[in-house]
């Protein structure tokens, strides 16, 4: 009897050991929840397995959870039900509401409290300005990041007698006003299309020529902020537009990329301004035409232009985890910055390297002689130091707001509204949501 | 759980089963009210209290707010729009849909040779998701790759741009959400038609009566249940499973023309993480949803003749 006894106790203990060990030896899991599908998915997948490969204390589970919309839905249901991710990919219009969520821990408080000590400085600083707070720290690690150019038809160009574009000085509207009435005269359908018209037409024009998009530095110095973009400049380039509407020079192919992109493919529009990361997209598609990059065009009084603004996403850190999971975010986040992946990154999908190692370092390798489109936005983006109205746009209910512009252009393209009376409409609509959104947090 | 008592009616000669337990009928449908409750009652319930808060998405500062969420919802002019366009949208596309199917199942109805074969094929485009419904219809209809868009711009040199002209994209998403649905509508009443009596028809036109006489005070007072069931699923399909085509099509634009209310909640709270404001809207359609339905029972129902 006191033989099974102990033989039973042994093997109690012995399974204890055994279980224990397993704990012990189990690597902590991180998950990241993100908006990456296809081919950028597989490079994302790539970056994570080069991160668990080179460690054994972390694994890192990358999961999709559908476009940016679903992603954050899942990311804030998560929440809610306290089963939130480590990391979740969100998107450059939500950043207020995530930094204002208090569900987040700030990356820069992070890597501190982690004992990275991180040159931001090496950063490209319009990217980082985007997810920085008042008082630049920053709040989310940028992931992906993109800017708007202007694409255009190489061999149309050609046929129209028209030089082709530099590719680091942009050229003015006047200019392209001339260039799209060169191209309607030699029988193309239209001159220009462009995607996202709120981000390129207003955000952007607004950023690279240095007009406040709304009040307290574009919202980054407080929720009571109110949109500014009904100031003559801007209103003067959408009168612009209007007026190329009337004879082809310009031509609406709807808000998001797919309409103005098939446009282009088809060669119905000469000049097509979309984000740089459009590139890998159009490579693919185009079979019967050359096409350039360029910079995306400004005014001629606009002597050294600003910077112009990013799109894309950024990483966020979930707060509520034990403090050993984020000893292993943080070196996660600190894997992504490395410069092979940064560069890895840069060639797979064309969104930017967020590093300046990283940008050098391609410039070295001689990256930007083979591919001379993808300098184009990197030049664009960091041609100027960015000030407090073009660094980025800090606004609630900005989703809204983007759809508010986007409607209110609309009016002006179907002529139910003046230029000035939309973006009045757009400005005084808009900051009917700010308020909104401002009593939310007060 | 008590005996079962059998006994028969001596008059009738119906079986009937007499069950003496009280509880066991409140076990039986116990499943269908606590699917009932969790899936239809506490997300309505949520919804409501969603409706009277502010909050933030993340659900870290919620402030009762009483009804201000429906205030500022009626004061915004073009949420009153957005009612205006739901109602002008599922009217045309009941209209289109119900009249085109009765149209078809009439044919249908005739003695064809491949009848089996013409119903089948006709069902078809109703096992299609609204939203494929959405995408094959802008390859036929959007402006820069349709190819009816193309064909008409160039030989009829119609003026056609949904992505433009806000008239043009509810034109197109009345037909996407139409076309699935005649299916639907052809079922019921190809069911219908095949239950009137072939001798009231017969005893009809011996009398004189022309096929479209026939067909009014014949066909369809027999075929009204039919008809009503029909209009109020019609209904309800036009206010909440278009979205997949409106999200396909126009994104409920251009300039918010074809903003319809289910597309909006869907803006307001999904993706602009409004949970307040786009809970109050699901109040506000839920009550008309009821109010349209409650309307139809009360008043058409009247009309509609069940006897045959």
């Amino acid at each position: 009897m006191k033989v099974r006894k102990l033989l039973m106790v042994i093997a109690v203990a012995a399974s204890l050991v055994f279980l224990a060990g397993q704990v012990m030896a189990e690597p902590i899991t991180i998950n990241w929840w993100h908006a990456m599908k296809g081919a950028r998915g597989k490079v994302v997948d790539n970056m994570i397995k080069a991160f668990n490969d080179s460690q054994s204390d972390y694994v890192v589970v990358g999961t999709y959870k559908g476009n940016y919309d679903e992603t954050v839905n899942a990311g804030v249901a998560a929440y809610r039900a306290k089963k939130q991710p480590h990391l979740l990919q969100s998107f450059e219009v939500g950043t207020q509401t995530m930094m204002l969520s208090g569900a987040i821990y700030p990356v820069y408080k992070l890597m501190k409290d982690e004992g990275y000590n991180i040159n931001w400085k090496g950063y490209l600083q319009p990217v980082l300005s985007y997810y920085m707070n008042a008082n630049g720290d920053l709040m989310s690690m940028p992931f992906n990041s993109s800017t708007p150019v202007m694409y255009y038809n190489v061999d149309l160009f050609k046929k129209a007698g028209i030089p082709m574009l530099d590719k680091t000085k942009p050229v003015t509207w006047d200019e392209l006003g001339k260039i799209t009435a060169k191209l309607v005269k030699s029988g193309v359908p239209g001159g220009m299309v462009t995607g996202w018209q709120s981000w390129t037409q207003v955000e952007n024009y607004s950023a690279m020529h240095n007009i406040a998009f709304a009040s307290k530095a574009n919202g980054y110095e407080g929720l009571d902020c109110e949109l500014l973009i009904n100031n003559p400049t801007v209103v003067k380039h959408v009168a612009m537009l209007k007026e190329w509407m009337k004879d082809g020079r310009f031509f609406y192919g709807g808000q998001k990329f797919a309409g103005p992109k098939a446009e282009f493919l088809a060669q119905n529009a000469g000049v097509y301004i979309d984000s740089i990361s459009g590139i890998a997209k159009l490579k693919k598609a185009v079979k019967d035409f050359k096409w350039d990059v360029a910079p995306m065009p400004v005014e001629s009084w606009m002597k050294n232009p600003q910077n112009s603004i990013i799109g894309g996403a950024s990483l966020w850190v979930f707060k509520g985890h034990d403090k050993k999971d984020y000893k292993g975010v943080a070196a996660f986040m600190k894997h992504l910055g490395r410069q092979d992946m940064q560069i890895y990154w840069h060639k797979e999908t064309g969104y930017f390297p967020i590093t300046l190692a990283a940008y050098e370092q391609l410039k070295k390798d001689g990256y930007y002689k083979e591919q001379p489109y993808q300098e184009v936005g990197i030049k664009q983006l960091t041609r100027k130091e960015p000030t407090k109205v073009s660094r980025g746009l800090r606004l609630g209910y900005f989703i809204q707001i983007r759809n508010i512009i986007n409607e209110e252009l609309e009016l002006v393209w179907n002529d139910t509204k003046t230029p000035q009376e939309a973006m009045d409409d757009a400005a005084k609509r808009s900051n009917q949501q700010l308020r909104e959104f401002e009593k939310i947090y007060q | 759980m008590g005996g079962k008592r059998c006994f028969v009616n001596s008059e009738t000669m119906i079986k009937r089963s007499i069950f003496s337990s009280r509880t066991l009928p409140y076990l039986l449908i116990l499943p269908q009210i606590v699917v009932t409750l969790t899936f239809f009652y506490w997300p309505a319930v949520q919804g409501l209290i969603q409706s009277v808060m502010r909050s933030d998405p993340f659900g870290q500062h919620s402030t009762f707010i009483w009804f201000s969420n429906f205030v500022t919802l009626f004061t915004d002019p073009l949420y009153l729009k957005s009612i205006g366009i739901t109602l002008f949208f599922s009217m045309s596309v009941a209209t289109v849909s119900i009249s085109t199917g009765l149209f078809i199942a009439t044919m249908a109805n005739r003695a064809l040779k491949a009848k089996a074969v013409v119903r089948t094929l006709l069902i078809w485009p109703y096992a299609v998701a609204p939203a494929i419904s959405g995408i094959l219809w802008l390859f036929l209809l959007h402006p820069s790759y349709g190819v009816v868009a193309l064909a008409i711009k160039r030989w009829f040199g119609v003026d056609w741009n949904p992505v433009l002209r806000g008239s043009d994209a509810m034109f197109m998403i009345i037909m996407a959400s139409a076309w699935k649905q005649i299916s639907y509508n052809f079922v019921f009443f190809i069911a219908g038609l095949q239950a009137i009596p072939k001798s009231l028809i017969e005893a009809a036109a011996i009398d004189g009566a022309s096929p479209f006489r026939r067909f009014w005070t014949i066909t369809v007072p027999l075929l009204s249940p039919t008809l009503f069931f029909v209009t109020v699923m019609n209904i309800i399909y036009s206010f909440f499973e278009t979205f997949g085509v409106v999200h396909m099509m126009t994104q409920g634009g251009p300039g918010g023309a074809t903003n319809i209310l289910v597309y909006k909640v869907y803006q307001d709270g999904f993706i602009g993480l409004n949970m307040g404001g786009s809970a109050a809207q699901s109040i506000v359609l839920m009550t008309l949803i009821i109010a349209v339905t409650l309307f139809q029972f009360k008043y058409v129902e009247k009309k509609v003749q069940y006897a045959g």
